[in-house]
């Protein structure tokens, strides 16, 4: 009795805070089929910004850049971090902790510190634009990918690489098939967390863009004091939707696959 | 012998990591100090760091901090409950924590405040359900406590996961044995799972504190201009004023301020409990 009571309870206080996390999810969504511009009044259902969306190149740029400086930062800090921290497992205890020390430091600090830090040395040698936003974002994303990747780094049997280079292997070979394997789970978590964060931020790249380019960040930014077009909310429930289905996809179908890599990678 | 050599030879992988640290890390610190360090005319003063002391400065610190110190706080007392209420329904195992939590992070961030927005406004969804069960209104719209709701909804997943993953790492079988001995859930609570979960709490206020401490947009939405958060003042240096000394300056203030006050919750955390965090 007690028990199911405890249950209740739990579950009334998850299906709380539940509805605290998505309560503005829903409102934007609902925003995006309102036929009124305003943000207060219902006008009736509407599919009309879902059409408009494809025709604004203003969104549709946004949405490139934002897209490709995530792709192509999180590729690049995937490719430095998996190798760093190959490197880094490898180093004696005090440059060890000296370079995780590092590591921390754009993950601690406070993003407008990061931000204003990089532009002010940015200004000096750069034009601010895509290249300057795309550097800041590589800066903040190798560490996520190093942190990610380097638990399975440990867990990982240095000697079955020294018995692939014994029997002829050489460096580049070995690495793509003896270590590559081992690491892979913690390569693609660290790649799409990167992706991710470079999706979701604001701040650093306020700062470091210059005036000509826009991620949908700091497009929505601008558009606050005049309004956001409603095209922007249909936009996002598109993203939402798309990601929440992957998600769904990922988490809850193909485990038998994850099993097997990390099994693999036990042994 | 052979072994450590082949290992050490290894570590020059994380040379162009190495470089980045000094280009984009070390250089960009270096550079925000010289700015706050010297005038417009490139002499050196001290005044740009001590201008944080000025009243308007001040003010804005000390609402950052009340603002900052209140979401913690209540992110903490959000957390707990929702963790031990996903480990009594059995949901962590599947992933599931991690989904509803992070999902909402796709949903672009200014939008999600701006939703807010709308909810908590005075003639907005939250009055209109009131309202509609006959209660008062609320005239929580461009206040301190919006904000603060705003930096809650922003944050509490980046102190409910930390939290989280320390609590499901404790192994079961002390739960259980502590059962056995005759202890009941909040024993249990107050002497293995809280002291266990240390680690992640910490974690978890550094993820609060800072960014809330240090943010800007969330009240300049929610406090309908308002109420200057540092962040605000920082960013209208560089926006509007283009006193980039002076930002540099509250910038350095503020972050040797928040050093601060992280390790003093490391130290006060620490001291009764320092064999459970390290």
């Amino acid at each position: 009795m007690v028990e199911k009571i405890k249950n209740w309870v739990s579950r009334f206080y998850l299906g709380l805070i539940i509805l605290f996390l998505y309560a503005p999810i829903l409102v934007l969504i609902v925003l995006s089929f309102n036929s009124s511009r305003s943000r207060v009044k219902w006008g009736g259902f509407t599919f009309d910004w879902y059409v408009r969306l494809f025709s604004n190149r203003q969104i549709s740029e946004a949405l490139t850049t934002t897209l490709l400086l995530a792709f192509v930062s999180a590729l690049i800090a995937t490719i430095i971090g998996v190798l760093s921290a190959l490197g880094i497992h490898a180093m004696r205890q005090r440059n060890y902790q000296l370079v995780m020390a590092f590591t921390h430091i754009p993950m601690v600090n406070a993003d407008i510190v990061t931000g204003i830090a990089l532009m002010l040395w940015f200004v000096h040698f750069i034009p601010l634009g895509f290249g300057s936003v795309l550097l800041a974002h590589v800066t903040f994303n190798i560490p996520y990918v190093i942190l990610s990747v380097m638990p399975k780094i440990r867990q990982m049997n240095v000697s079955l690489y020294e018995a692939a280079r014994d029997l002829g292997a050489n460096a580049v070979y070995g690495f793509f098939k003896v270590i590559f394997p081992q690491l892979t789970n913690g390569i693609v978590s660290g790649f799409f967390m990167a992706f991710t964060m470079s999706m979701d931020d604001f701040v650093i790249t306020y700062f470091t863009k210059g005036p000509g380019v826009n991620t949908l960040s700091t497009m929505i930014y601008g558009e606050i004091r005049k309004g956001i077009k409603p095209e922007m909310y249909a936009l996002s429930t598109i993203i939402f939707v798309f990601v929440f289905a992957i998600l769904l996809v990922v988490n809850y179908i193909p485990q038998k696959k994850g099993k097997v890599v990390k099994e693999r990678g036990l042994r | 012998m052979n072994k450590l050599k082949t290992i050490n030879k290894r570590s020059w992988l994380s040379s162009p990591y190495v470089i980045w640290i000094i280009g984009f890390t070390v250089i960009p610190m270096i550079m925000i100090f010289r700015y706050a360090f010297t005038n417009e005319d490139g002499s050196f003063t001290f005044s740009q760091i001590t201008a944080i002391l000025d009243p308007i400065h001040l003010k804005a610190l000390i609402f950052s901090l009340e603002i900052a110190i209140g979401s913690t706080v209540i992110c903490i007392l959000l957390s707990y409950p929702l963790v031990m209420a996903m480990k009594r329904l059995n949901l962590g195992k599947q992933g599931f924590a991690l989904f509803i939590l992070i999902l909402p992070m796709w949903m672009n961030f200014i939008l999600r405040i701006l939703a807010w927005q709308m909810i908590l406004s005075n003639n907005g969804i939250l009055n209109f359900l009131l309202q509609k069960v006959g209660l008062e209104p609320l005239a929580i719209a461009n206040s301190g406590t919006a904000i603060m709701v705003g930096m809650i909804y922003d944050y509490l997943p980046y102190m409910v996961l930390p939290i989280f993953n320390a609590i499901a790492e404790i192994d079961e079988d002390i739960i259980e044995a502590a059962k056995d001995l005759g202890a009941g859930s909040i024993t249990i609570f107050h002497k293995i799972i809280f002291p266990l979960s240390i680690p992640g709490l910490l974690s978890g206020i550094v993820m609060v504190f800072v960014p809330s401490m240090t943010s800007f947009v969330v009240s300049d939405i929610l406090g309908g201009g308002k109420f200057q958060l540092v962040g605000n003042i920082i960013e209208q240096e560089f926006t509007k004023s283009m006193n980039w000394h002076l930002g540099s300056g509250l910038s350095v203030s503020l972050m040797i301020f928040v050093l601060i006050s992280m390790a003093f919750t490391m130290k006060q955390e620490g001291e009764g409990k320092g064999s459970a965090i390290w």
